[in-house]
């Protein structure tokens, strides 16, 4: 009996044992993950938020091949109904009752803020797309959550910065009379005096409202060149038509819209809608990768396209795929520090990263909306102004107060 | 209040003894079965019991006052919200222990009753219940105007559960039940026997025919008054109950709609009788619990619920039962 | 010029006639209450998901069967009092005999099925609905821009109110409606028809709900919303006027929208409180309301 093992033996023998111990592993433990999209279904936010999430969700779920990479997704979906009480008890109950590991989405600050608190109480992961407040990264911040798509301080940098440095230097505020309206306010106001402008005055709008004729009528009389409507949804819709009505934007005035998603847009109608400056970090037609991406979504969603924020429920669902698998793991600290130690990348925000504070980095982009004749079919509303590279548009890292960042 | 579907009071000593000693069983069973109910699988999660708890308690003060006072107030939901905002405020700020921040929510529902309360008794039937309306409006909108103390939109939230007495540590959910429990049985306790005292038979008189009772040389403005900030502590102490519990206070608790939700919990219990409200709540909340994917139905169904009962349904489940064993309940 | 505390005339007018144009929507809403309450005694809170059915009824004339705004005045109305008249045959009426809570509380149920069902239909967001090409573009008043709609708004609410009133005060039909509401049963042993009275009311008071939820579909967002909170405003509106009183509301809503255009510029924050302190102060001091009679 000869020991003669030559090379290739030994090299077919480790193939083997390697094969087959990785298959072994494969077939006896795939990570079963639960996904919760947790957003708003019926209200406000239904359209730019609601079933196109999960849709995004399961996207991510089916590019990433995730049954052949040895990870089962399970996704689950729930209505907060924009009210923090609603949205804290799904929360518990799927964290405590249907073994949920990670909650998405989730537009409303307030609502955003709860959940941001439980899931760090019962360590889990929160990947939030949907709520605006910069808190979340900063004096809020968690370890267990990360804030993907955008935040106050951005789209008061990208529509509050550039519309000065376009001219808008002298303005007048329609805030939406609550803590998000407050918190726009305050940091546009910074932005457009560290730029050189004046806050000519505002006004706080009851919050939700209806009719804004008169405040209106004050931000007109008060001559400034940009009238800021520091407040999201309905009530930014309203301002907006009721603005065209009064004929301030035929007048001259300039409405910065520092919250509006394209669905907002799309429920105005650009005949109402044209001009409006915003900012935005997704828009389906700004290259191919989102034209294809967009296209697939469309499809499933009687042609909407998709917002921002369903955009960011894609990337970071996939994100958060590649990190269970190359972790093999679902302890939240172990795919945290994946996530945030590797960069991102994918066909709708490109690369970006992923700092301390868990604030995600990518560019942002200030859109005008075009005007009727300039539109070449449907959903063709922006045009692109200007792009802010990642590290102007978001907060710097140590400016936020947030406890994770060691100085 | 003419025609209003309520059981009628006993006829004589003998029967009233019965009663009380059916009741007395009805409330051993209930203790009984809060003690076990963490564990009996699928509705013993003691998140979402708490959360009935502190709702029918608060639910059991709303008809203190509908049921038993004949007065139906538009706008219950300003104490049990202003008592949650007090009692998370403090707990969250001040760092006091849970009974003294429930204790000062309480109280700040009683002086709130007794405020609006001597505001509104002096009108009747519909008016008073617009005024109530009216107060509790001013209620949210002073809620939603200072952010500093209830957080506006974002409410209270992250409330913590401080050790009790500063010794015994609320550990978990199930602990904190038990002390949510206790405080249930003792407002409903306490409940019971104001029902079933002398001030409770003139209540009952006042709210039959409050001419005849005013002619029998009855103080009427004065036990109006009197229920009116009882019930208005007891939903306080159930608002201030509930923040320690959810460890959240948010507007949802002084909006309109809470108070028309306590008002659905009460109708579908049962109005008039000592235990329907507590199965309104445990119905409308488990119902809300468990059609929450359902979203916007879960409105049409309570919609649909108010229609029938008030249709064809007046005494509610437990005002059905009582009438069909003839016994008060 | 003067200044009134701070305030330019020219921005003062402009706001008080935007407070007018608001008050128009407040006094045909409180004129069907008024006119729903005073005759049948039952408050009415479905009245907003009617003003609500009213805007959407419009929007639905327009997108499914082609119907443009003018024709959509009358039209929504007349199917919104439809759907009135045979909530109050199969519904109300067998309520009549007891408390006015019940009724209360009925229609509170009908109002969130209503709400929970538009909001299933056709979600949260809003629906858009053009104002009418006669009226678009406005008037330059010199202080302010004032929209044709919206001048528009104010002179038909006008219109309708006035019209109401002198149907229900000056007219024969009046005089019977006022008659069935003092005394139904004596009324009804002259031999006119108190049932068929009562159930046409109802349909003309969701019919005048209706009536406002079309005025404002141009200008507000024809949303399943729109009703709920506006509901809640209107009833103080109708308790400070007095609860039964038709001049009372119309008097009332517009005096009110005035008094909140004026909140508006002094301290807009409060705008949304302002009526319920007035409402709490007069039900303190004149229970019956501005108009009322004593009940």
């Amino acid at each position: 009996m000869t020991f003669r093992m030559n090379r290739r033996s030994l090299m077919a023998g480790a193939a083997a044992t390697a094969f087959t111990a990785r298959s072994m592993a494969q077939a006896q433990q795939p990570i079963n993950v639960k996904i919760g999209v947790l957003n708003d279904r019926s209200g406000l936010y239904a359209d730019l938020t609601g079933e196109g999430s999960v849709i995004a969700a399961r996207m991510a779920v089916e590019d990433f091949r995730a049954a052949a990479n040895g990870i089962n997704v399970q996704i689950v979906s729930a209505d907060h109904q924009n009210k923090p009480d609603v949205g804290a008890n799904i929360a518990r109950q799927w964290y405590d009752n249907d073994a949920v590991d990670v909650i998405t989405d989730v537009p409303t600050s307030s609502v955003g803020l709860a959940i941001n608190q439980i899931t760090r109480e019962k360590n889990r992961i929160h990947l939030n797309s949907g709520s605006a407040t910069s808190d979340l990264t900063g004096a809020q911040c968690s370890p267990n959550t990360i804030h993907w798509t955008y935040d106050t301080y951005m789209l008061s940098q990208g529509t509050g910065g550039a519309m000065v440095k376009a001219g808008g230097d002298t303005w007048f505020f329609l805030t939406a009379d609550y803590a998000f309206g407050h918190a726009l306010e305050r940091d546009t106001t910074a932005v457009v005096q560290r730029a050189g402008g004046r806050v000519l005055g505002g006004v706080r709008t009851p919050f939700p409202g209806t009719d804004f004729s008169s405040f209106l009528l004050q931000a007109q009389a008060s001559r400034a060149k940009v009238i800021g409507l520091a407040n999201a949804g309905g009530d930014t819709v309203n301002s907006i038509k009721q603005a065209a009505e009064f004929g301030i934007t035929a007048g001259g005035q300039k409405l910065a819209g520092l919250l509006v998603f394209v669905v907002d847009v799309h429920a105005l109608g650009l005949q109402t809608a044209q001009g409006l400056v915003l900012t935005e970090t997704f828009y389906w037609d700004l290259n191919d990768n989102t034209r294809a991406w967009s296209r697939r979504f469309g499809a499933q969603r009687n042609g909407f396209m998709p917002t921002m924020v369903q955009a960011g429920v894609y990337s970071s669902t996939l994100h958060y795929l590649k990190a269970v698998a190359a972790t093999k793991s679902k302890d939240p600290a172990q795919v945290m520090a994946w996530m945030k130690a590797n960069g991102t990348d994918d066909p709708l925000f490109g690369q970006g990263t992923i700092r301390q504070d868990g604030r995600k980095i990518h560019p942002a982009y200030l859109f005008e909306v075009k005007k009727p004749s300039e539109s070449k079919g449907p959903w063709d509303y922006y045009k692109l102004i200007a792009t802010i590279p990642g590290e102007e548009a978001f907060r710097p890292l140590n400016a936020g107060g947030c406890s994770l960042v060691r100085a | 209040m003419a025609e209003i579907s309520i059981a009628a009071a006993p006829a004589s000593p003998s029967e009233a003894a019965d009663h009380s000693a059916l009741h007395r069983t009805l409330f051993i069973v209930l203790a009984a079965l809060l003690v076990v109910l963490p564990f009996i699988p699928v509705i013993g999660y003691p998140f979402f019991l708490m959360k009935v708890l502190c709702f029918a308690l608060f639910a059991c003060a709303f008809n203190l006052m509908l049921g038993y006072g004949g007065l139906l107030s538009f706008g219950h939901a300003a104490y049990f919200g202003f008592a949650s905002y007090v009692s998370a405020y403090t707990a969250k700020h001040w760092g006091l222990t849970p009974e003294a921040s429930i204790l000062l929510g309480t109280a700040s529902g009683a002086i709130l009753g007794l405020a609006f309360g001597s505001l509104a008794i002096r009108r009747q039937g519909i008016y008073f219940a617009m005024i109530t309306l009216a107060l509790a409006q001013m209620v949210y909108f002073f809620s939603l105007q200072t952010p500093r103390f209830t957080g506006g939109e974002d409410g209270i939230q992250a409330v913590p559960r401080n050790a009790i007495l500063g010794v015994l540590p609320l550990s978990n959910d199930t602990v904190t039940y038990y002390l949510v429990a206790a405080i249930f049985m003792a407002g409903i306790l306490l409940i019971y026997r104001v029902i079933h005292s002398p001030f409770g038979q003139v209540l009952k008189a006042i709210r039959d025919n409050e001419a005849r009772a005013i002619s029998l040389g009855y103080r009427v403005n004065q036990y109006k008054l009197a229920v009116f900030v009882l019930s208005a502590s007891l939903a306080g102490l159930a608002g201030a109950t509930k923040a320690v519990a959810v460890q959240l206070a948010s507007l949802t608790d002084v909006h309109w709609s809470m108070s028309g939700e306590v008002v659905l919990m009460t109708l579908v219990g049962g109005m008039g009788t000592v235990f329907g409200p507590i199965v309104g709540a445990a119905v409308i909340i488990s119902m809300q619990n468990f059609l929450a994917g359902l979203g916007a139905w879960v409105t049409i169904v309570q919609g649909v619920i108010f229609v029938v009962c008030v249709l064809v349904f007046r005494e509610g489940i437990v005002g059905v039962i009582g009438k069909w064993l003839k016994k008060p309940l | 010029m003067f200044e009134l505390l701070g305030i330019p005339p020219q921005a003062l007018f402009g706001q008080l006639l935007l407070g007018l144009i608001n008050g128009s929507f407040y006094a045909i809403l409180s004129l069907g209450l008024a006119v729903i309450f005073g005759l049948l005694n039952i408050i009415n809170f479905t009245h907003g998901a009617q003003y609500m059915m009213g805007a959407f009824i419009a929007w639905m004339l327009l997108n499914w069967v082609g119907i443009g705004y003018w024709p959509a005045l009358l039209l929504a109305p007349i199917v919104a009092g439809v759907t009135g008249v045979i909530i109050e045959r199969t519904l109300l009426k067998r309520l009549y005999h007891l408390d006015h809570l019940y009724g209360l509380l009925l229609t509170f149920g009908l109002a969130l099925i209503i709400q929970g069902l538009f909001r299933n239909q056709f979600g949260s967001s809003g629906l858009p609905y053009q104002i009418p090409a006669e009226l678009r573009g406005g008037q330059n008043l010199g202080f302010m821009f004032l929209p044709n709609y919206r001048a528009w708004v104010v002179v038909a609410s006008l219109v309708v109110c006035l019209a109401t009133w002198f149907v229900i005060e000056k007219t024969r039909l009046g005089a019977y409606l006022r008659a069935a509401t003092e005394n139904p049963t004596l009324t009804q042993a002259f031999g006119i028809n108190v049932p068929l009275l009562i159930t046409l009311t109802y349909g003309f008071g969701v019919g005048l709900a209706a009536f406002a939820g079309v005025l404002a579909a141009p200008i507000y967002s024809v949303n399943p919303n729109m009703g709920a909170d506006l509901i809640i405003v209107v009833f103080a509106v109708v308790v400070i006027g007095g609860m039964g009183s038709i001049m009372g509301a119309i008097v009332t809503g517009f005096g009110l929208g005035l008094i909140e255009g004026l909140t508006k510029v002094f301290y807009p924050e409060a705008s949304a409180t302002v009526i319920f302190i007035i409402m709490a102060i007069v039900l303190l001091v004149k229970p019956a309301g501005l108009f009322g009679r004593a009940a």
